[in-house]
Formats: structure tokens, sequence, C-alpha cells
């Protein structure tokens, strides 16, 4: 049994805890040591992080008492957010969900939750969304993040885990594809795990920008944004043409190769090179390099799952590891990276539209049977599916959408594509409550808004990008009059009626019943208890029973589709949904920075944080720069047919002149969001976040503009 | 089906090539259940349509026969396609609307059509050498022609290691073709007849870099001079007296449009038969695509050309887009020949020293490269990309979109294959104070330094006091080469 801490340090005792970052999937290990008046962080040995940690887990203690922080329910009177009592606002937030539920039908209340809630949180937040509200409508941010990848893996494999494999087994390769993946800028410490690869010269990344992952690679292939589709297909034409195409493991271990292959037959290297601008010669290098390795590893990340076409793209990549006979086996395979915190939890438990929890879809009889009887309702009581995140974003308000809506862990003002649109739709909401642990900007729109626990004030578990289950524990108490999520669900849960008992408020008890629920699902928790976590087993879902080690590596024997074998799936290439043209010549991409995470509600508030990257910008390359009358560090409008984005010009050598790139962390003019496309995925429901056509111009206003704070009354 | 709905219209499509075959898919792309259309294809072939770009990888021995196939053989029932192979189109009568089909093994049988496109594509010239051809037409022993699947598959299975051939022709295809061979071991005569290779898609510097690129694969060339006489098991005589051994010939002089059946239907007819924008012969039921079409402004012989036709009519025929315009291709033509990346596009005749263009030009045949790069108001109008693969990539892209070239012309004609800049890493004595040394925590040199001066005389201490080191762990070298540094100076 595989244990990463000594069994000594299980009775941690408050004030002191082995926990996980509060930040992305990487789930760093780190200790938290609170002292009189300080808390610090530390980076500690665990197999993902390797005693690492990057400066947003270092400054994340910043946080728990940061002047931003929430410490009172606030209530909307006359047009202002005001300190209200918890009574006053759990009595207010049941009130009008009962009212605008009984008026206009269960329906019309929704919720949206979020990838970096724990497994408890988000299994509650479904359950509380299905029983005490009676809705179909809800879904989180999660479909912004990696539900490209979930269905393309899904189609593939029969199931969707992130990577299917620990992190460590990456250092045994001797090539790794990155598609559209920046780990070292956006989770610093997992680049350890590709200094195998790129010390065998086998690095290859793909990205249409020179990022610090691209300049680490030894083969960066800078497409087109928005072209990642056709890259695939002809790396897979090179490696069948060049006759690198594992047959024998395409026989015995997949089907469905002779439709895919009649498709990625069409997109041979010169013709997709000329859609992307990836050399001929470098596709061919890179089919060579991953075919010629010992192990090998495709991992794709949101560069290349962010788009309409998003799940075929992770298809086509997913398509090129199985003809190179990569998933399933020892020491080599696909992988996506997942982005948030539980990304991979997240989309387990019941707070997407279309599914229940332990991976189970919403549309399933037997599923729909299990889960009614545990949670002790019929299962035609059960609401259906629901529209996705965007699209139930896009109706608030309307006559067929939401009227009510309840937040977690989201900040979608920011977050959401067609940032404008998805504001203005806020607004028309009868009533729109958050939880929060600071004023995001979705929160100042509320009417009423909850001031929630973090991180280090609770113990749950997160599932990281890996797939293992870990304990993140209460290590400090949390400022007074703030109360975890799970209080507010049972605060709201009992005043709609329902029995205390149907929604606790203690983390383990959620997770026990998760368990339970789980159990014989497709990510079955079953096995999993708080006491194996604390003694460090590590444990990868599924894990049907508590003498079970877990599954770390779940395709070796087979594949999850009943009959054990993968599927290649034909998919071709038709581009995206927005080209330029005269009026708007320019690609938008949109990504990460180091400093940042995701909407930046929480990074935004850390001063350490903003030094490094305190403004937006806009990359540009500097002809393209001089083309629009722009120079280094001038005040840029970004204009798509959506929006315009207010942004400072940097000028980089190395980007793509068809090309600029928006970060997505800040916020008000400076969001990105305002220019991205809104068109979606038809499988998965993704919106095209990574790539818009725009403009460029001179900003005529103030030019670097600090972002004003919405202060509370 | 309601009492308004109409028949479909008849198309019926002459030739299941490349071009054919794409038409009937773009067509049940836009009209999946054949309510507007009904498809007919004819192809002369006995076998599916397949891939006729691949096929210098089946010649090379990369790829066998199945894989490039384009369709199933399910493809036409699934798609409500009728699919007649191994017949012939023999005959057009424009006035009934007709075309006579002769199946195998039948007779003549008439077809009906409301619209009728001929993709017939094209065939080999076979230039007049003694020998090369029987009386009756047929190749001699021992000559193959360089344009089928079947050819390909006699081609591969004479080409043994060793194996003396002699490829007539040195345009694209012949290069190929040479190349492929080369690579099973023949040992490979090319007979061209005008003084440089590929001399329409190159011009002459570009044509000597790539025969001395060639010629280390072990190919000879014969240039300015014409094939005289062949004599089977034994060679070709030159008409400049000279002789190539070859148990094998490999024809390859070029392609002749197919125009006949056009022709002898009183269709407009020059090297092509002559279509419009909306891909209308003379006759505007009668449509023609592909190699056997000839539209002002396309160059012959690309698939791509062929595939933005077939996109057009399936939208004018369909009524998808009924403006829908073929407006010629921007077409980049890639020499597909390992170990060789060749690129050619637009106007490569311009010279450096022309008054109407930009000419760049790099000639470095010692390295089997060269690079021209044709401006015109700062967009690209041409160029040929020898051995510098990656500005080839990025000099065509902005060829097809039409996007401004980069200042830096030199940087963009050479790509990656010019010497990075010396970026050797600084000394940690030379180094900026302001030189972010660990990106993962964003510390400065100077902030190791600071460190250092108050007392943190370690890597590791200089870990723990500025967290350099702590995320990625890839400076850990460079943290290390400064503490040795600062403890040198103390």
């Amino acid at each position: 049994m595989q244990t990463d801490q000594p069994a000594e340090v299980q009775a941690a005792a408050l004030g002191s805890a082995r926990t996980h970052c509060p930040y992305c999937a990487l789930q760093c290990g780190m200790s938290v040591e609170a002292t009189q008046g300080a808390v610090t962080v530390a980076p500690r040995e665990f197999p993902t992080n390797g005693g690492g940690l990057c400066q947003k887990g270092w400054t994340s203690a910043a946080l728990l008492d940061s002047p931003a922080r929430l410490t009172t329910p606030l209530v909307r009177e006359r047009g202002q957010l005001h300190p209200a009592g918890w009574d006053e606002a759990l009595d207010t937030v049941a009130a009008r969900l009962g009212r605008i539920g009984a008026e206009h039908g269960a329906d019309a209340v929704g919720v949206f939750g979020g990838g970096g809630l724990t497994n408890e949180k988000c299994y509650a937040l479904g359950k509380f969304a299905r029983v005490a509200l009676g809705t179909a409508n809800i879904d989180y941010n999660g479909r912004f993040c990696m539900s490209s990848a979930a269905a393309a893996g899904t189609r593939a494999f029969g199931m969707d885990r992130g990577m299917p494999f620990p992190v460590t087994d990456l250092a045994d390769a001797d090539a790794i594809l990155l598609a559209g993946a920046n780990p070292v800028e956006t989770m610093p410490p997992f680049a350890q795990h590709l200094s195998g690869a790129s010390g065998c010269e086998g690095l290859v990344v793909v990205d249409p920008r020179r990022t610090p992952t691209a300049a680490r690679a030894n083969l960066h292939l800078q497409p087109a944004p928005g072209t990642d589709l056709a890259l695939a297909l002809g790396i897979l034409h090179a490696a069948v043409a060049e006759g690198h195409l594992d047959t024998e493991y395409v026989r015995t271990r997949t089907d469905e190769f002779d439709p895919a292959w009649q498709q990625a037959a069409s997109w041979w290297p010169e013709r997709v090179e000329r859609i992307t601008g990836v050399a001929a010669a470098d596709q061919r290098r890179a089919a060579a390099m991953l075919s010629g390795a010992r192990n090998a590893y495709v991992l794709t990340a949101r560069g290349t799952e962010q788009h309409a076409d998003g799940t075929d793209t992770v298809s086509g990549w997913i398509n090129l590891a199985l003809a190179l006979g990569l998933p399933g086996r020892a020491g080599s395979g696909y992988g996506c990276l997942t982005g948030q915190g539980n990304g991979q939890g997240g989309r387990e438990h019941g707070q997407k539209s279309d599914q229940l929890p332990g991976y189970r879809r919403i549309d399933d009889a037997a599923s729909r049977e299990h889960v009614a009887r545990q949670w002790g309702i019929a299962p035609d009581e059960l609401p259906g599916a629901g529209p996705s995140a965007y699209e139930l974003l896009d109706a608030l308000g309307t006559e067929h959408g939401v009227k009510a809506l309840l937040v977690f862990g989201s900040n979608v003002a920011v977050s959401a594509p067609g940032a404008d649109r998805v504001t203005n739709r806020l607004a028309e909401l009868d009533f729109l409550a958050v939880a929060d642990i600071v004023l995001s900007e979705t929160a100042a729109m509320a009417d009423v808004v909850f001031p929630v626990t973090q991180w280090a004030e609770e113990d749950g578990t997160m599932t990281n990008l890996e797939g293992r289950v870990l304990l993140r524990r209460k290590a400090v108490d949390p400022p007074a009059g703030v109360r975890s999520d799970l209080e507010v669900l049972g605060g709201l849960a009992t005043r709609l009626g329902r029995p205390p008992e149907a929604f606790p408020c203690e983390p383990q008890r959620v997770f026990d019943e998760l368990r339970r629920v789980s159990a014989g699902g497709v990510a079955d928790y079953s096995g999993i208890t708080y006491e194996r976590l604390r003694d460090g087993v590590a444990l990868h879902w599924p894990v049907p029973d508590t003498d079970h080690p877990g599954t770390p590596r779940p395709f070796l024997d087979r594949f999850a589709h009943p009959d054990g074998r993968a599927r290649f799936v034909p998919v071709t290439y038709s581009g995206p949904a927005e080209e330029t043209d005269e009026d708007y010549p320019l690609l938008a991409t949109t990504g990460r920075l180091l400093a940042h995470y995701q909407s930046g509600a929480q990074t935004r508030n850390v001063d350490e944080l903003m030094a490094v990257d305190g403004e937006m910008f806009v990359e540009v390359h500097p002809d393209t720069a001089r083309r629009f009358d722009l120079s280094d560090g001038e005040a840029a409008t970004v204009t798509s047919r959506r929006g315009t984005v207010h942004a400072v010009v940097r000028c980089v050598a190395s980007m793509r002149m068809d090309t600029v790139f928006l970060p997505f962390h800040f916020p008000d003019d400076n969001r990105a969001n305002l220019v991205t496309s809104t068109a979606l995925d038809p499988v998965s429901g993704m919106p095209e976040f990574k790539v818009c056509a725009v403009r460029l111009g001179r900003h005529r206003g103030t030019g670097r503009q600090a972002s004003a704070r919405q202060e509370v009354a | 089906m309601n009492a308004t709905a109409r028949r479909p219209r008849k198309v019926v499509i002459a030739g299941y090539g490349m071009a054919g075959a794409r038409l009937a898919e773009n067509i049940r792309a836009r009209d999946p259940r054949g309510e507007r259309l009904s498809v007919t294809v004819v192809g002369a072939e006995r076998h599916a349509a397949y891939n006729r770009v691949l096929l210098s990888s089946v010649v090379a021995g990369t790829l066998p026969r199945d894989a490039v196939t384009l369709h199933p053989e399910s493809w036409a029932a699934e798609h409500d396609v009728t699919l007649r192979v191994g017949a012939t189109v023999r005959g057009i009568d424009t006035a009934a609307r007709t075309v006579s089909v002769h199946d195998p093994g039948g007779g003549p049988t008439a077809l009906d059509y409301d619209a009728l496109v001929l993709a017939q594509g094209s065939s080999p010239w076979i230039p007049p050498v003694d020998g090369l051809v029987h009386e009756d037409g047929s190749l001699a022993p021992g000559v193959c022609a360089f344009r089928t699947l079947d050819d390909c598959e006699e081609i591969a299975g004479r080409a043994r290691a060793g194996t003396p051939v002699a490829v007539l022709g040195g345009g694209l295809l012949g290069i190929e073709a040479a190349r492929g061979l080369a690579g099973r071991g023949c040992r490979v005569t090319v007979v061209h007849p005008h003084s440089h290779v590929m001399e329409r898609q190159l011009d002459r510097g570009a044509g000597d870099v790539l025969a001395g690129t060639l010629a280390g694969y072990g190919i000879e060339f014969r240039t300015g001079t014409t094939a005289a006489r062949y004599v089977p098991g034994d060679g070709v005589k030159l008409d400049d007296g000279g002789y190539v051994p070859a148990d094998l010939v490999v024809v390859s002089a070029g392609v002749r449009p197919e125009t006949g059946l056009a022709a002898s239907a009183g269709l407009a007819v020059d090297r092509g038969i002559l279509v419009d924008d909306c891909m209308r012969t003379s006759d505007p039921r009668v449509h023609a695509i592909g190699d056997c079409a000839q539209h002002p402004g396309t160059p012959p012989g690309l698939v791509q050309p062929a595939w933005d036709q077939a996109g057009v009519l399936a939208d004018l025929l369909t009524g998808a887009d009924s403006a829908g315009r073929y407006r010629g291709t921007a077409a980049v033509t890639r020499l597909k020949a390992s170990g060789v990346d060749l690129a050619s596009f637009g106007d490569v005749g311009s010279e450096p020293d022309s008054p109407e263009a930009e000419v760049v030009c790099l000639n470095d045949p010692a390295r089997g490269r060269y690079a021209k790069l044709v401006l015109r108001d700062d967009l690209v109008t041409g160029g040929v990309l020898l051995g510098v693969p990656d500005a080839a990539a990025n000099v065509a892209h902005h060829y097809t979109h039409r996007t401004p070239a980069p200042a830096d012309r030199l940087a963009f004609l050479l790509g990656r294959a010019l010497p990075e800049e010396a970026v050797r890493a600084p000394s940690p004595a030379s180094m900026p104070g302001s030189v972010t040394v660990c990106e993962c925590n964003n510390v400065p040199k100077s902030g190791l330094v600071d460190a250092w001066r108050r007392g943190a005389r370690s890597v590791a201490g200089l870990a723990e006091a500025t967290r350099a080191t702590t995320g990625c762990g890839s400076c850990t070298g460079l943290v290390r080469g400064i503490a040795d540094w600062l403890e040198s100076t103390e």
C-alpha cells in the first residue's frame, strides 16, 4: 500500500495541518502553521509537487485574513448591500426561492456551482438542487474547463478520469506531447514531471504562443488558434503513412480504426501545414518522436479543449495516442491535465446538469433508481438533464430561463464567455444569491451574499488531476461570522422543508453519504474513508470497498466500455466558429498567468501577486502592433463582435502575427471574456474561449487603470 | 412527404476520383436524405475512390493500398448514392440530357440527367519514344505510367533493391516517384527534357539545388535531353547519344486533361474543359471540376483546387448557397519526397533586380537550401522554399491568407533554420540584478544577492529565504551558480 506520509502525523493538531493548496488540480502538498495571529504555509513532499510550490501557493495564506474577506452576510436593500444576520439572510433566500418556485415552477430556480468546491460540497449542491429545489437547472463552471476532454475520454475509453495514471509515471517517459497545456506557468511544480522526456529530447508542445512551457520544448508546434484538430489529424496521418501504426494493439485493444483513418487520410501533413502553419516536416517529426519512444504520453489541456470542436479535437489527440498504442500500457498513455482544484471530483458527483453522483448519467433509469432510493424519493421526482452552463446563463431572466439563481464557488460575471451579455442576464434575474469568500464581481451583483469558509478553515476531500482523492484538513478557525457552504445549504434546505439529517453540515458525514450513493457508479468512492485518507493511503478511484487498494491505472487490462476495448472516433476538421475578416482581422486567444487563478477573485486580493501581474495586457507581435499604430506599453482596445476589452499592449516577438493573447483574470473593462465567442461545442457544451476574431484600437481613455472594487455600504 | 414535394433533380457525376468523390460527399453533407438531389457516380476504375495524393507513399512502400481508399465499400449505399464502378461514360447528348454508360460486360445504357458533372481527371501523356508502346497502344513490358493505384502497385512490384530504373520526366510526380524508388534501393535516373527539374514550379537556382539534394540519395539526372528509344531488358537510349540502363521505365512526362468526351459533345475545350466561376461548361447543365476542367488562374494537377471547386459546385447544385462562386485557389505546391522539403507558390520567376517586386533570395547549395521570397506591397506573391521547412510553412501561410509579411524579411525567409541568436546563459557575475532567476516565484538575481547578504549562505538557505527553486525546480542549477559566485567573492 502506497503512503506518502508517516503515520504519526495523523493526529495533526488544529493550528498545524498537512493539507493541500487551495488552487489548481495539482493540489500540491503543503503544511499550514498557525501561530499567534499569523498563518504560514510551506510546501511538503507529495508526489504531485515533489516538495515544490508556486507563488500562488506560497502566498495562499494571505487570503485567510485578507481585508477583502467577507465576514458577515449581506442583504440588498434599496439597491445597496448591507450587513445582515445569518437568519435574516437564510430566511430571505429561502423565502424568495420558495416563492419564485411556487409561482413559476421548480425549474425557475437555478444553481451554479464550481470546480473548486470540495467533493462534499459538489455532492450536496447537486442533491440540494434536485431534492430541496426540485430543479433540473444546475450546472457549473467545469463546463468552461474540462467538459470537452471528459466527453472525449468517455467516448474513447468508456470512462473519464483525467489522468488514468499517477502523475509520477510521466517521469519514465522519453516523449510527451502537450497539446494546449502551459503547466510551467499554470502549475509550475508539475514541470518536474516533464524533465524525463525533455532530457530525452522528447518534449513536444503544441501552443499558438511561445509560452514558458513551449520555450522548454524540444519541438514547439505553433498552430494558428482554432486549428488544433487539423494538426492532430496531420500528426496521425504522418504516423500512419510513415509506418508507425501499432497494428497489433489496434487489432487487440481497439475498434473503429478504419473509419477514423478514412478521415485522417485526407489530412496529409502538407495540407495541414496550410491550415495550421505548422511545417509538415515538424508534424512528421512529432509523429516520429512519439512513435520512436520507449514510453510516451499525449496530454491535453484547455488550449486544445476550449473550442466549439473541442470534443472532436480531444478525440483527434486520443486517436493519435491509440494509433501509437499508448493508452492502457504501463508507462505510456493519454491524459487530460485538469485545471481547477477539484475539476475532476467536481464533475463526478452531480453538480453537472446531466449527471448524478458516482459519475452516473441522469438519463439512465437504473442510475436514477439507485440515487433516488438513496435520497429517499421516488425516481420520477428526480428532475432530468438541464441545460449546460452557458445555455443556463444565457437564458437567465428570460421567459424560458431561470428567474432566481444560487451561485457557489464561481464568478461567472468574469469567467463566462460573452461576459457582457452574461452580466446583463444576471441583472435581469428576479433574485441572485452568491456564496463566496470575497465580494467577487458576481457577488457584488447579488441580492444576498453568504460569507463562506475556505480551504484551511474546513475539512473536505478533493480529487486531483490523477483521480486521487485527497483530504484537505482544517488548520485554522474561520473568522467569526463565516459559515461553510454545507451549512448554507443545510440552512436553506431545512427552511425549504427538508429534514436536517438529509443535509448534514459535517463534511465527513456528507462524504460517507457520497460514498454510499457513488457505490456501483463509474466513480465509485465507497471504499474511500476519511481514516484511510488521514493515513495517507494513495486512493485513486474507483475504490469499491474499504479493503480495495484503489485504481491508479484503470486501463492496463481493459478499457471501461463493456467489451473492454477502446474506440477510435472518426473526426474531421472544419475550422473555428468565427473567422477573421476585414473588420476583425486578428485572432484572439485567452489564457492564464502564473500569478493568478481563474477569475482572479482570490489572487487579485493578494498584494504580492498583484505586484507581479497587476494589470490587464494584450500580447501582440511588434509588427502587428505597428500595423495598428500601437506601441509597447500603450493602452489599447481589443474589440470583437461581442464587445471591447481594455488592455495595455505588450509587444512579444514570438507571437504569431495573426494572433493576440489576453489573460482572463481581470475584472470590469479588463475582462477578456467581453470579447470571447459564445459558440458551444455540440457534445460538451464547452464555449469557444480560445479563438475569436478581433481588431486592435487605441484606447483614448485613462490608459492604465486600477480596477475599482465595489464598496460595501 | 407532402404533396408539393418535387422529385429530386438527377445529378450524374462522370468520374470517381478525388474530385468526383468529394463532390458526392459534399452534396450529401448538404442534402443528407437525398430530398433535393439524386446522385449517380460513374467510375472507370474498378475499385472505390482513392486518395491520389498518397500514391507516392504506396510507391515508397510506407502505406498499403487499402490505406489510401477514400470510401469504405458500404459508403455509396449508406449515403444514398448510386455507384457504378468499372463503367465508362462514352457519350453525352446535351439536347436530350442523357449520357450513355458502358458497364463492364454489358452494353450501353442511357442515363438521364438534370445536371452532369465531368470529373474525369487527366491521363498520362506517353511521349513518342520508339519501343515504349505496342502497336495496340498498350505499354511495352517493363514500362509503367505513374497515375493510378494499379500503376503504383505494378511499379512497387517491379522495384527491387538494385533495380535500374529510368524515370521519364522530372516534374513533380517524376521527382516523387524517383525519390520513392530510390528509397526502395533502386538505381534511379531521371531523364528530363528541360534545363532544370520541376521547371513549372521552380526557377533555375532552386531546380539545381533540388537536383543536388536528390543526387545525395543516389538519383542521377540527365537534363536537356529526351529518350529516343527503349529496348526492353536493356535500357533507354537518349537523343544526345547517352544511355540509361533500365529494367523498369516509369513514365511521368506530364498529363493531359480528359477532354475527349466533352469535345465530342460539342463543349468548349482548350487545354481542358473551359468552365466559369460556377464550374459551368459552355452548356449550362454540364459542369466540370478537377483536373479535366480549365478555370482561369487555377494551376492544374493539384487536389486543393479540385476540392474547392467541389465545395462550390455542391453549394450551387443543392441550393445551399446559390451565390457560391469559385474564384481560384492560391495553390501551394509541396513536393512529397522523403528528406526533401520543398514548397513553391505564386510568382517564382521574379529576380532580385525586378523593378516591380521586392525579391529576397538565398542560395546555399552546399546545404541543400534555396529560399526565394517575392513580395508586393508587403504581401507575399510568390516563393520557393527548399530545405527550410519551418519558413516554408510560415511563408505559405502568409501567401494563402494574404497577411502582411513581417518586417524582418531575413528571419521570415529562413525561419528556424537560421541559427538561433547566441543565447548562452550569462554568467552569474555578469547577469543583471533585475533578471528573474526563479520564474515560478518571481525571484530576481538581486533578491538572491540580498538574501545572501542577510545570511542565507547556501542553496537551501536561499530557497528558504526567497522561495527560489521551490516551484518547478528548474532554476536550481542557476541558484547554485549564483551561490558559488557569491561565495567566491567573499
